[in-house]
C-alpha cells in the first residue's frame, strides 16, 4: 500500500478547500474526486483544464479554486502544463520569483480528452518527463456535450450516440496500460467512493517527481442515468464487482491496491444505471451480462497472477 | 553593430536572440526549420540563454507558448503553413488570453494540393484571431520587426501576440546583407518583460481564460481585444520612431515607394513587393507615374495610412498573393473597405491574383498590370479580377494533365 501519513479514514483532511456553488450536477462523481484530491494537494497548485464538464467550475468572475486555474482547449491541457512548468522553472532559476511562489502543475481533463483528443499531448508530456500531475475524471463519455460515447465508454452502455438496445459496441480502452507503457513516475486508478485509497495514492505521488497520472472513475448521474444519492454506492460497487480495479504503477511494476476476495456479480453494478437497463428489460440479456462478467473474471485471474 | 549576410530565417533567429527571449516552444516545418535549428545550436553552445522545448505539434506548441507567456516569461516561436493551421484553435485562444508572445510565420501555400512554396493564405487564415500581423519584405526587416514586435506586444496599451510574417524561400532561404544591432542597445530597446498582473504564483492565485456565461461578458472581452489591437497603430508608430533613433532604420506602418507624384500604384505585401519596386522603376523610365504602396501592418488594419498613401491617385492595382475561394483577393477586399466612402476621390481599384504557391511575377506582368490599370482609368471602368497565369503555363498544365490521364487510364484523353 502507498502512503505514509494517512492510514485511516479519520485522518483524511477535515477542511475542504474547493468552493461550493459550482454548476456541476448533484452527485457528480468527478467533482467528488476533485474535492478529495484538492484537499490534499492544496492551493499551491495551478490546474490546466481541457474542455469538458469541469470547464464550468470557473465562470467569470467566480472561481471555486483557492489556487490557480487555466482553461485551455480539448486537446492540449498537458501542453499548457509544459508551458507553465517551464515558465515557473525559468522564473525560479532567474530569481524573478521567490521559491515560495512555486506551484504544482495539475492537468485536469475528462476521458474524452484523456483517452482520445489529448492522448498525443499526454504521451509527449511523458516523453519529456514533465513534472506534473494529471487527473482524468472518467465519466465514460463526452459528458459536457450530452454523453455521446468516447473510447472510455464500456461495452453495451447506452449513450447519446449509441441509443439502440445493443448500446456501445466497442470496449473501454485500457488507458492505464497505455500510460504505464510510457514508464512515467506514477500511474494509478482511483475512485471518489474509496477516499482512503485515493488519499494514499495522492500522498504517494507527491513524494515523486515527473509525470504522475491518475484515472478516476467518475459515476455520472446525468450521463449514466441514476439518482444522485447513489453516486457513492455505485462507486463502491464498481470496486466490489471488480469492474474498476484499483491499482498503481511505479518502478516498472503494477500492483492492485485493493483485491476483493469475493467479487460481487457485475449485474449489481449494471442494474442501478439506466445506460445498462436494456440488459435487464424488457428481457434479461443473459448472454451479454455473462460476457461482461467473463471479461471481468478474466482480468482478475490474470491480474492476481501478475501481482503475486 | 555588425553587418552580415543572413537569410530571413537567420534574421528571425537573431531577432529572438537579441530580444533575450526566455522560452521557445518549437515544432519543425519547412521552410521554418532553420530558425529553430539556429536557436537550438546557440542555446547548446551557450551563445543564447533561454529554454527551448520541441513539442509534439503546433497546437501544443502554441498552447505551451501561451501558457508560459501567461505565467510571465518572454516567449518566441515560429511556424508555417500547415503548422499555423494546425495551431489555429490555440492561435485564437492565446490572443484571447492576451499573451504578448511573438510568432514568426514563414509563409507557405496551404494544402491541398500540398506545396512547399510561398503564398499568404496561411497567415491570412489567422487574420481575425487577435494576433497582430506585420509583413516583411527584406531580411533586415525581419530582424528589426521581430525586435519591435516585442515592444508592441508587451506594451500595456496593447498586450496582444504578434505574428511577424516573411515569405518562405524568397526570404527564408535568401541571403541578404543585414545589420545586426549589438546586444546591449538591443536589450535596452526591448527592455525587460514586465508581466504586471499576469502570472500564476502561490502568493497571488488567479483563474485565467475562464468561461463566461452570457453574451454581455463575451462581447465585452472580444471588443476589448479589438480596441487593444486598434491601439497598436499609434503604439507601433512610437516604437518604430524610437527604433529609428536608436538604430537608424525606420519601418513605417505602410511603406510607400515613389508615390509623391504618382497617379497609379501597385499595392502588395511581403517580399514580392520588392519585385513591384523594380517594376515601378522601369515603368517610371517609360514615363508612367506609378509607385508602390506596401502595408506592413495588416492587423491592426491601417485604413488611414492607406487612404493617405492612395489619396489623389487615379488607379491602384492590388496584387494578392492569396485567394479567398469564392471571393478573390483578400488584400483587395480590405483596401476597398478602407477606400469606400472616403472624402477624397478614391482611386479606381483593380484586383490581380499572383504568386500563388510561389509563382513568380515577371517584369512584363507588372507592365501588363499597369497598362490594364491605365486603360481602366481611361474608360472609368474597373477590370474584372485577373489571375496572373500565362498561356505557356496553361500549356504546361495541359501536358501534365495528359500525362496524368495516361498514367491512370493508359491512353490519351479522347483516344
Ligand atoms: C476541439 C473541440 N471539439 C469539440 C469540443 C466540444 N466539446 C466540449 S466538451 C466535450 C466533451 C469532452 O468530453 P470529456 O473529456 O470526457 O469531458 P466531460 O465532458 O465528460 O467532462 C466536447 C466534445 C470542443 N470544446 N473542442
Ligand atoms: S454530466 Fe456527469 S460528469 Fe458532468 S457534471 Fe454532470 S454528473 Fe458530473
Ligand atoms: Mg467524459
Amino acid at each position: 500500500m502507498a502512503g505514509k501519513t494517512i492510514r485511516r479514514l479519520q485522518e483524511l483532511p477535515s477542511t475542504h478547500l474547493l468552493g461550493t456553488g459550482t454548476p456541476m450536477c448533484a452527485g457528480c462523481g468527478g467533482l467528488e474526486i476533485l474535492h478529495e484530491i484538492y484537499d490534499i494537494l492544496g492551493p499551491k497548485t495551478v490546474f490546466t483544464n481541457a474542455a469538458g464538464c469541469m470547464s464550468l467550475l470557473s465562470v467569470y468572475p467566480y472561481t471555486p479554486f483557492r489556487g490557480s486555474w487555466l482553461y485551455t482547449a480539448m486537446a492540449s491541457a498537458p501542453a499548457a502544463a509544459q508551458g507553465i512548468r517551464d515558465a515557473l522553472d525559468i522564473l525560479l532559476e532567474k530569481k524573478r520569483i521567490p521559491p515560495g511562489d512555486d506551484l504544482q502543475v495539475i492537468t485536469l481533463t475528462g476521458d474524452g480528452s484523456a483517452y482520445g483528443m489529448g492522448l498525443s499531448a499526454t504521451s509527449a508530456a511523458m516523453d519529456r518527463n514533465l513534472d506534473f500531475i494529471y487527473l482524468c475524471y472518467d465519466n465514460e463519455g463526452y459528458g459536457n456535450t450530452g454523453q455521446q460515447y468516447s473510447s472510455a465508454t464500456p461495452h453495451a452502455a447506452l449513450t447519446a450516440t449509441s441509443r439502440t438496445s445493443h448500446g456501445y459496441p466497442g470496449y473501454k480502452k485500457d488507458l492505464f496500460s497505455i500510460w504505464a507503457a510510457h514508464r512515467p513516475a506514477y500511474v494509478a486508478t482511483v475512485i471518489g467512493a474509496e477516499p482512503l485509497d485515493l488519499a494514499q495514492k495522492v500522498e504517494a505521488l507527491q513524494e515523486l517527481q515527473g509525470p504522475r497520472l491518475l484515472i478516476g472513475l467518475a459515476p455520472c448521474p446525468t450521463g449514466w442515468g441514476f439518482d444522485p444519492s447513489l453516486t457513492v454506492k455505485i462507486g463502491r460497487l464498481a470496486v466490489e464487482t471488480g469492474i474498476w480495479p484499483l491499482k498503481e504503477y511505479r518502478d516498472d511494476r503494477t500492483v492492485h491496491t485493493r483485491i476483493v476476495r469475493h467479487r460481487k456479480p457485475v449485474e449489481e453494478y449494471l442494474q442501478l444505471q439506466d445506460r445498462f437497463r436494456h440488459l435487464f428489460e424488457p428481457e434479461r440479456n443473459n448472454r451479454e451480462i455473462a460476457l461482461i462478467q467473463a471479461r471481468i473474471d478474466q482480468y482478475w485471474s490474470k491480474a492476481i497472477d501478475a501481482d503475486t | 553593430m555588425s553587418r552580415r549576410l543572413l537569410t530571413g530565417n537567420g534574421s528571425a533567429a537573431w531577432g529572438a536572440r537579441l530580444a533575450r527571449v526566455d522560452y521557445i516552444p518549437a515544432f519543425p516545418i519547412t521552410p521554418q526549420t532553420e530558425i529553430i535549428e539556429t536557436i537550438a545550436e546557440w542555446i547548446d553552445r551557450g551563445k543564447m540563454t533561454g529554454r527551448m522545448v520541441t513539442m509534439e505539434s503546433e497546437h501544443a506548441m502554441i498552447t505551451a507558448a501561451g501558457a508560459a507567456s501567461a505565467t510571465g516569461v518572454r516567449v518566441f516561436s515560429a511556424t508555417s503553413s500547415q503548422g499555423l493551421l494546425y495551431a489555429m484553435e490555440m492561435i485564437y485562444s492565446v490572443a484571447g488570453w492576451r499573451t504578448p508572445l511573438v510568432l514568426v510565420n514563414v509563409s507557405r501555400g496551404i494544402s491541398a494540393p500540398i506545396t512547399l512554396e510561398p503564398d499568404h493564405n496561411d497567415v491570412l487564415a489567422a487574420r481575425d484571431s487577435g494576433f497582430l500581423q506585420i509583413h516583411c519584405s527584406t531580411c533586415q526587416e525581419v530582424l528589426d520587426t521581430t525586435l519591435m514586435a516585442y515592444r508592441l506586444a508587451e506594451d500595456e496599451r496593447v498586450r496582444l501576440p504578434v505574428i511577424v510574417n516573411q515569405d518562405g524561400f524568397y526570404l527564408s532561404f535568401t541571403r541578404e546583407p543585414v545589420e545586426i544591432p549589438d546586444s546591449r542597445p538591443a536589450a535596452e530597446f526591448v527592455g525587460d518583460y514586465n508581466p504586471e498582473n499576469m502570472g500564476f504564483r502561490a502568493s497571488s492565485p488567479s483563474s485565467q481564460a475562464v468561461a463566461v456565461l452570457g453574451a454581455g461578458a463575451y462581447s465585452y472581452f472580444r471588443y476589448e481585444t479589438h480596441l487593444a489591437a486598434r491601439e497598436a497603430l499609434s503604439v507601433y508608430e512610437e516604437v518604430a520612431r524610437e527604433y529609428r533613433e536608436r538604430f537608424g532604420r525606420y519601418h513605417p506602418i505602410v511603406e510607400t515607394y515613389r508615390t509623391e507624384d504618382a497617379e497609379y500604384a501597385f499595392v502588395m505585401m511581403d517580399s514580392f513587393a520588392t519585385k513591384a519596386k523594380d517594376g515601378v522603376d522601369r515603368l517610371r523610365e517609360s514615363g508612367v507615374k506609378i509607385g508602390l504602396v506596401r502595408p506592413r501592418l495588416l492587423r491592426p488594419f491601417p485604413e488611414e495610412q492607406l487612404c493617405r498613401a492612395l489619396a489623389g491617385m487615379k488607379g491602384a492595382a492590388v496584387i494578392d498573393q492569396n485567394l479567398s475561394m469564392g471571393k478573390g483577393g483578400v488584400l483587395y477586399t480590405e483596401i476597398a473597405s478602407a477606400l469606400y466612402g472616403q472624402n477624397e476621390a478614391a482611386p479606381l481599384l483593380a484586383s490581380f491574383i499572383g504568386g500563388l504557391g510561389g509563382r513568380d511575377i515577371s517584369a512584363e506582368e507588372f507592365y501588363e498590370i499597369a497598362a490594364t490599370l491605365q486603360k481602366a482609368v481611361k474608360h472609368n471602368r474597373a477590370p474584372r479580377p485577373r489571375l496572373l497565369y500565362t498561356v505557356e503555363e496553361l500549356r504546361a498544365m495541359r501536358k501534365l494533365q495528359a500525362i496524368a490521364h495516361v498514367e491512370r487510364h493508359g491512353s490519351k484523353p479522347g483516344e
